[in-house]
């Protein structure tokens, strides 16, 4: 009961600091900062604009002047009197605070501190580490330490008379070591292959393995990328798309190649800034770019710019410095030193980044060095393909002979009912640019005006023409290679046909009859193009399929054509959405009663061309087209066309996947303070990028400073925070709690460190390994304090309840992401593959109901993709992927420094319910069946071998051989029940297992994977 | 982070209570009677835990045990609604007066002419207390005398998404508890087999669907126990609460059973509390499994009930979910949050606003109605509210975005019923009388709960937070 308060106690954030031992010296920061810091600093601390009684206490020169504390005599300070007081007039903190009285315990340590001088001491984390000696080894246990991290621990431990647990067996230590490096669970034979190894290095051995696995840097990915709100969607409103994902790939990368942490630092802050970035520098700088952005119709570009720069300045100074400056936006800090001008000048640093306050953001492609490398494969596999498709063949020449003869038959039929015509002349009213084609088709570029007319002067030379042809066709320079550049739709609100006589003159309108199109959208109906009406028109849903398509225009009466005599063709583009003009189109004349509206022809029309001229009167371009026209159907050559199309498409994919966010540098906005945080007040001062100022100034003689400056000041030796904050979030990872309990404040308000000169040795060890976070991490799982079983004696319990003095391992629930890895890993489903775009796996049906502009809707991937790691989960803020949110995966919309660790019926009902679960539990299922033995408990022990790395107990045999034969039973009573069974997710059933055996085992697979102990780590 | 919503410190059940269990409940000697027991449908009263909140005991007497706050979103429009201002009628069509617009914040009309517009529909008196509503809604205004009007609301964001982050969670910073997680993590869930904080959603056909983020009922930096459970009224109610095809009830029984039956015997060898915890949840999920279809089986309804909101029921209307709220109040639900997602009328405010009125109008009085009859009014607090108002100004023949002033009702568990309170200018601009700003809503929200505002806090990044972040007065007129 006892623990469960407390730990109760601690998740609403009401421990006190860990008790002092008696005889120890009270040091301000630790003890008495806290006190001062939660009861008067509000009144009297650094806020001038609040405070009272022109007393502040947070300054040793404040407190002593004011004369409220006499040094050496408690008794004689009013300090004391007035915190004891119960006189309304005189008591501290005043009842009008509602802020509760001091305990005694919080008195007498006051007490003691003014007795012992009321000396003030700096904040532990504002004073740069010094290297702490290490404590001496008591001979008693001189066997247990590893290195300097177990010598630290013990010599706490045994100022407390405490003591280490025991090492945790070896099954116990893999699985741990797994889970807590790659995020994924050992297999059994690797569990197997460690028990059996007696050698000295066994357990350094794996430790090796296990930082050198690809996986580890998902698994430190998915830490940082909490850290810096890495989402693949805005954030705000819409919360649409962006392109984000190579960042993603880099961390994972950058932890993999375990980058130096100062270079890592620098290149997100300020990858390009660096002189001749590369690629990657690039893509890491995509830092600056992943916080919220908008694109609400009516949001205001001043308050969004000013939201974006509080944003980073939170972030970086969450991230790196452990400190909450984003509370000095309206007011100076509460309790820390930093000021407003502080936030102001941090934010300064980011004015030059380029963005749009509100509206979609640029992305553009930077093909990363890896990307690059394959592209360069794919490229020069595409060149030797196209060698192949050109290389000269007299079987296919002569293959080319024969068909033309009948290319020429069929062309000469199409024709006889359609004649494209090269215009003499276009114009456009809109100022557009109107070039024709080698296909005769008319190109689009240049000014894109809202609405516009097209004159297009034809040739009317046909003896009788009786219609006339519109091709809308799509091109790759339109939008969405669609028909046009608004958004590849197009709205013909007009068509009219007037001819002029070869003797010039006035233009006479000529009459259509009819109109029809191959296709038109709704409300769109092609018979609009012609009904006089200005605002309606023909439309073909080009911006959600863009495809060619034709209307084609019956003259009311046959027209005899002349030489030198002119059709004039005017389409009219002038509906209500902007730019919906066509974007390339072509005319066709025809002589035939009643024209049909494909061409029965499939041949391009500069292919026709040519091929209509005679043989011998060819041009050599006329050859070449037609050579390479058959080139690209010649059945001889379709294998080659097949791996040009694949290579192609690869090269597109991954083209696709290069587009990202970068920091693109330009002239930095001014920035000011704003009063009170008030984006609409411009009286505040401008300011220039610059450090919190009592942390000291960069030296940077005279110019502006820059992200690189900040970046390298950072990873300063002397920067007091970077460091400690760092080491001691990887201490979190591993040991389930920090050195300093508070992880997202390092200031006044935060945690003293149970253990700071550990902090600051490992602080002042992880500078001088050259920022080597995996020596970091290999220091610490080679302790002996990492090695600790986590199960405790009742009397460390009652000793040591909340494990301050680190007495045993943590145990706690798997992060959201991992409990799916273990799932799938168990299954057997888990893809591996590192990287790329992110995936959509299950999702219950009507999740994004509520995004809106534009609508959307999920659509989960197929395949490999339905089983890729967490970490690659499509990263939706506004809606994240329910699944994951159950087991507090953030939105990732802020900085998370802690995730909580919940315990919830949810995450019942996602474990018992959910595809995802339900189908690996079935794939695990087939696995048990396949691999398991024949007997069920032997299947049931390679079951629980799987899933938790250990042998089950009989008892539990016992129950699961229960639960498998009642339902065996019901199954064998009704197969279609059964059958249903293998229905959950999409995944194909396993062959040759028979379904009542399989849906039974699945139910005893579900219970594994819903068990406890599979989502701990312990 | 250990904490939990359903099992708590003091509570009678004990990790002895566990063990002992497992020791007569699945034991190798009794194992064919112990699966049989995996079909007992109730388990003993001690497994069941709610949590009863930090704020114990409660700082002043509570008026209302429940809230039922209805999100008009996308922003209504105070001028169509509850503000009547024939002043603005008489300018309809003139300048707007340059001293009140000039500097302040504005959204798509940014750069526009700025014209008076006048209400676009007639206002009359309702009830006794002759309270002033828009003709819009004649069924609220039979239950006039039981509404305090507020005209003098205020709040600090004018986009949609920010807006009702502010509104939810007192701030348009990401990541805080919204009101309904505050709300439970304060005082704790009277239900054992529902959450404390549900969420329900509808559209319209009138207004822009505004996009809504699930932020607005996430629990922020509290633990993932407080966040709200999005009750759906299409498809699944609850996420995953269906079993997996194939699967009988009695079957996802026994799997449940023998989840828990294996996590006791692992807690014999391993003594972890959060083992003991789990179980509870899975016990809690073993319910739902049942608790929450019977919840949303309108069939138990009388007809006339069904009538008086004008709804069958599971049909996804903003009248199908005030039903549904008012058996989520009835079983001890601690915070229930309704979006009608059908206000944001940008352009033809005159004829979509009479539709989306028409559209929450019978319900929410029906709730009102229902409520009382069933004497749950005088403990159940009723919120009707929108993340802002709407521009005395045209937008075409719409109105954008406004914060300076708009207007929300009260009713129920502690609220002077037949009162307006405050008031704005002759234009509609600004609030200028009794001004209550979105703390103060919230504030006075607290109150009524028995929670002084500035006493239910957390502790994150240093600080301790409040949902009235540094500032709200329990707005003390409107009390009864």
């Amino acid at each position: 009961m006892r623990l469960i308060l407390l730990s109760c106690l601690a998740a609403l954030g009401l421990t006190a600091v860990a008790p002092l031992a008696a005889e120890e010296p009270v040091r301000f920061s630790r003890d008495i900062k806290p006190i001062l810091a939660g009861k008067c600093f509000a009144c009297h601390g650094p806020d001038e604009a609040e405070r009272q009684g022109d007393l502040r206490l947070d300054t040793q020169a404040g407190a002593l002047e004011s004369g409220v504390i006499e040094p050496g005599k408690a008794d004689e300070s009013e300090l004391i009197a007035r915190v004891l007081s119960r006189d309304p007039d005189m008591q501290m903190p005043p009842a009008d605070s509602k802020k509760p009285g001091l305990t005694p315990a919080e008195v007498d340590l006051l007490k003691r501190w003014i007795n012992a001088g009321a000396k003030y001491d700096a904040h532990w984390s504002y004073a740069p580490p010094s290297r702490p000696e290490v404590p001496p080894v008591d001979e008693a246990r001189k066997e247990w330490p590893a290195n300097e991290i177990d010598r630290f621990i013990l010599a706490a431990q045994q100022a407390r008379n405490l003591s280490p647990a025991p090492d945790a067996d070896k099954r116990t230590l893999i699985r741990r070591l797994s889970l807590d490096l790659t995020g994924l669970p050992p297999t059994p034979e690797e569990v197997e292959a460690f028990v059996q190894d007696t050698s000295a290095d066994a357990y350094e051995k794996l430790v090796d393995r296990l930082l050198r696995s690809p996986h580890h840097g998902e698994r430190m990915a998915m830490f940082w990328l909490d850290l810096v709100r890495f989402a693949d969607t805005g954030g705000y409103h819409s919360d649409n798309h962006r392109d984000i994902s190579p960042y993603r790939d880099w961390v994972i990368e950058a932890f993999n190649r375990n980058m130096p942490f100062d270079q890592f630092t620098v290149e997100q802050l300020a990858g390009d800034l660096l002189p001749m970035p590369t690629n990657d520098q690039k893509i890491a700088s995509g830092y600056n770019r992943l916080l919220m952005t908008t694109e609400e119709g009516g949001a205001q570009a001043k308050e969004y710019i000013a939201k974006y720069q509080a944003d980073r300045v939170r972030n970086v100074s969450s991230v790196w410095l452990g400190a909450t400056l984003g509370c000095a936006e309206c007011h100076n800090h509460k309790f820390d030193p930093y000021t407003t001008k502080d936030f102001y000048s941090m934010a300064a640093f980011f004015a030059d980044i380029q963005e749009k306050a509100v509206g979609r953001q640029d992305q553009v492609n930077v093909p990363s060095s890896r990307q690059q490398a394959e592209l360069a494969q794919i490229n020069a596999r595409l060149a030797e393909l196209r060698g192949k498709l050109e290389a000269p063949s007299a079987e296919i020449d002569a293959a080319q002979a024969k068909w033309e003869e009948t290319a020429i038959a069929e062309l000469a039929a199409a024709r006889g009912e359609w004649r494209p015509q090269k215009p003499l002349e276009v114009a456009s009213a809109g100022g557009q640019t109107l070039a024709v084609q080698d296909d005769l088709s008319v190109l689009a570029s240049g000014a894109n005006p809202a609405k516009d007319t097209y004159t297009v002067t034809l040739p009317a030379e046909l003896e009788r023409i009786t219609a006339l042809r519109l091709e809308a066709l799509t091109h790759p320079s339109l939008a969405n290679k669609g028909l046009s550049r608004a958004n590849g739709n197009f709205v013909l609100t007009e068509l009219t046909v007037a001819l002029v006589s070869a003797d010039g003159g006035e233009e006479k309108p000529l009459m259509i009859k009819s109109v029809e199109a191959d296709f038109s959208q709704p409300n769109y109906p092609v018979a609009q193009a012609i009904d006089g009406n200005k605002q309606s028109g023909w439309a073909v849903a080009g911006h959600e399929k863009p495809a060619d398509h034709q209307l084609v225009a019956l003259l009311a009466e046959p027209v005899a054509g002349a030489a030198g005599a002119k059709l004039v063709v005017r389409l009219a583009h002038d509906s209500q959405f902007p730019q919906h003009n066509i974007g390339r189109f072509r005319l066709s004349l025809s002589s035939a009663e009643k024209p049909g509206l494909t061409s029965p022809s499939g041949i391009p029309v500069d292919v026709g061309l040519a091929l209509e001229t005679a043989a011998e009167k060819r041009s050599p371009e006329q050859q070449a087209t037609i050579r390479r026209y058959y080139r690209s159907i010649a059945p001889q050559l379709a294998d080659v066309r097949k791996e040009i199309a694949d290579a192609e498409a690869q090269a597109k994919s991954l083209e696709e996947a290069s587009r990202t966010l970068i920091s693109m540098s330009g002239s930095p906005r001014m920035v000011r303070i704003l009063p009170r945080g008030n984006w609409l007040d411009e009286t505040g001062e401008v300011v220039e990028p610059a450090i919190p100022a009592f942390l000291g100034k960069l030296n940077v003689e005279g110019r502006r400073a820059t992200r690189l400056d900040l970046a390298e000041w950072l990873v300063a030796k002397d920067n007091p925070l970077v460091a400690r904050v760092f080491v001691n979030r990887l201490w979190k990872l591993m040991y389930g709690r920090g050195l300093a309990r508070n992880m997202e404040d390092y200031g006044t308000q935060g945690s003293y460190p149970t253990h700071l000169e550990l902090l600051d040795w490992l602080a002042l060890e992880f500078q001088a390994s050259g920022w080597d976070v995996r020596h970091m991490l290999k220091l610490m799982v080679m302790s002996h304090t990492y090695r600790q079983s986590s199960a405790a004696s009742r009397e460390t319990l009652a000793a040591d309840p909340t494990n301050d003095w680190f007495t045993r391992q943590d145990r706690f629930r798997l992060d959201g992401e991992f409990v799916r890895d273990n799932a799938l890993a168990i299954s057997g489903l888990l893809s591996r593959r590192l990287g790329g775009p992110s995936v959509k796996p299950y999702q219950p049906a009507g999740h994004w109901q509520f995004l809106n502009f534009p609508r959307r809707e999920y659509v989960h991937d197929q395949g490999e993709n339905l089983y890729r790691r967490g970490l690659y989960t499509y990263w939706q803020r506004t809606f994240l992927n329910p699944s994951l949110v159950a087991f507090d995966v953030p939105s990732r919309e802020e900085c998370t420094n802690e995730r909580p660790r919940s315990n919830t019926p949810l995450q019942a009902l996602v474990l018992l319910n959910d595809p995802t679960y339900v189908e690996a539990a079935r794939a695990f299922a087939a696995r048990i069946i396949r691999e398991g033995g024949s007997e069920p408990a032997a299947r049931i022990a390679f079951a629980f071998r799987t899933a938790t790395s250990r042998a089950p107990t009989e008892r539990e045999v016992e129950l699961l051989t229960a639960l498998l034969e009642k339902h065996r039973a019901e199954y064998a009573a009704d197969p279609a029940q059964a059958a249903e069974v293998l229905k959950n997710g999409d995944g194909a059933p396993p062959e040759g297992i028979d379904s009542v055996e399989l849906a039974a085992w699945t139910s005893v697979a579900r219970v594994i994977l819903n068990l406890h102990e599979v989502v701990t780590r312990s | 982070m250990n904490s939990s919503l359903y099992y708590v410190p003091g509570h009678p059940l004990t990790r002895r209570a566990f063990l002992g269990r497992s020791a007569t409940g699945i034991g190798a000697a009794a194992l064919a009677s112990a699966l049989s027991g995996f079909a007992t449908p109730a388990r003993a009263a001690s497994e069941t835990n709610t949590w009863r909140g930090v704020v114990q005991p409660l700082h002043f007497a509570p008026k209302a045990k429940r809230v039922i706050f209805m999100t008009m979103a996308g922003g209504m429009s105070h001028l169509e609604t509850f503000d009547y201002k024939p002043k603005l009628a008489e300018m309809h069509g003139q300048p707007m007066p340059e001293s009140l617009t000039k500097g302040q914040p504005i959204a798509q009309l940014q750069g526009a002419k700025l014209t008076c517009f006048a209400p676009q529909h007639p206002f009359k008196r309702y009830g006794e207390s002759g309270q002033q509503m828009t003709e819009l809604l004649p069924k609220l205004g039979e239950v006039a005398d039981e509404l305090c009007i507020i005209n003098s609301l205020k709040t600090e964001a004018i986009n949609h998404d920010p807006a009702h982050t502010f509104m939810n969670t007192g701030t348009t910073i990401s990541g805080r508890p919204a009101m309904g997680s505050w709300l439970l993590y304060g005082l704790g869930c009277e239900a054992d087999n529902l959450p404390g904080f549900v969420v329900l959603t509808s559209n319209g056909k009138y207004g822009q669907g505004q996009p809504i983020a699930s932020r607005q009922w996430h629990s922020g930096f509290l633990p993932g126990e407080f966040q709200g459970v999005h009750f759906r009224s299409q498809g699944e109610p609850v996420y995953y609460v269906t079993r997996p095809r194939g699967v009988s009830a009695s079957q996802q029984e026994d799997v449940i059973r023998a989840v828990e039956g294996l996590n006791r015997q692992r807690n014999e060898a391993v003594d972890d509390p959060e083992i003991a915890t789990r179980i509870a949840q899975y016990e809690m999920a073993f319910k739902m499994q049942t608790s929450v279809p019977e919840l949303v089986d309108f069939r138990q309804e009388p007809a006339h009930v069904l009538e008086m909101y004008g709804t069958k029921g599971g049909d996804g209307t903003f009248a199908a979910n005030c039903l549904l709220a008012r058996r989520l109040a009835e079983r001890g639900v601690r915070f229930i949050q309704l979006y009608h997602r059908d206000w944001d009328h940008h352009g033809g405010v005159k004829d979509q606003i009479k539709g989306t009125c028409g559209e929450v109008d019978q319900a929410a009085a029906a709730l009102i109605k229902d409520l009382k009859q069933r004497d749950m009014l005088k403990d159940t607090l009723l919120v009707f509210a929108t993340e802002f108002g709407r521009t005395p100004m045209a937008q075409g023949n719409g109105r954008d975005h406004h914060i300076k002033g708009f207007s929300c009702w009260l009713a129920g568990g502690g609220i002077k019923g037949g009162i307006t309170y405050g008031a704005t200018d002759d234009l509609g601009y600004n609030a200028v009388t009794d001004v209550v700003h979105v703390h103060d809503l919230h504030a006075t929200m607290l109150y009524l709960l028995g929670v002084d505002h500035e006493r239910l806090t957390y502790r994150f990044q240093g600080r301790d937070f409040r949902l009235t972040d540094v500032s709200g007065e329990v707005v003390k007129p409107i009390l009864a």
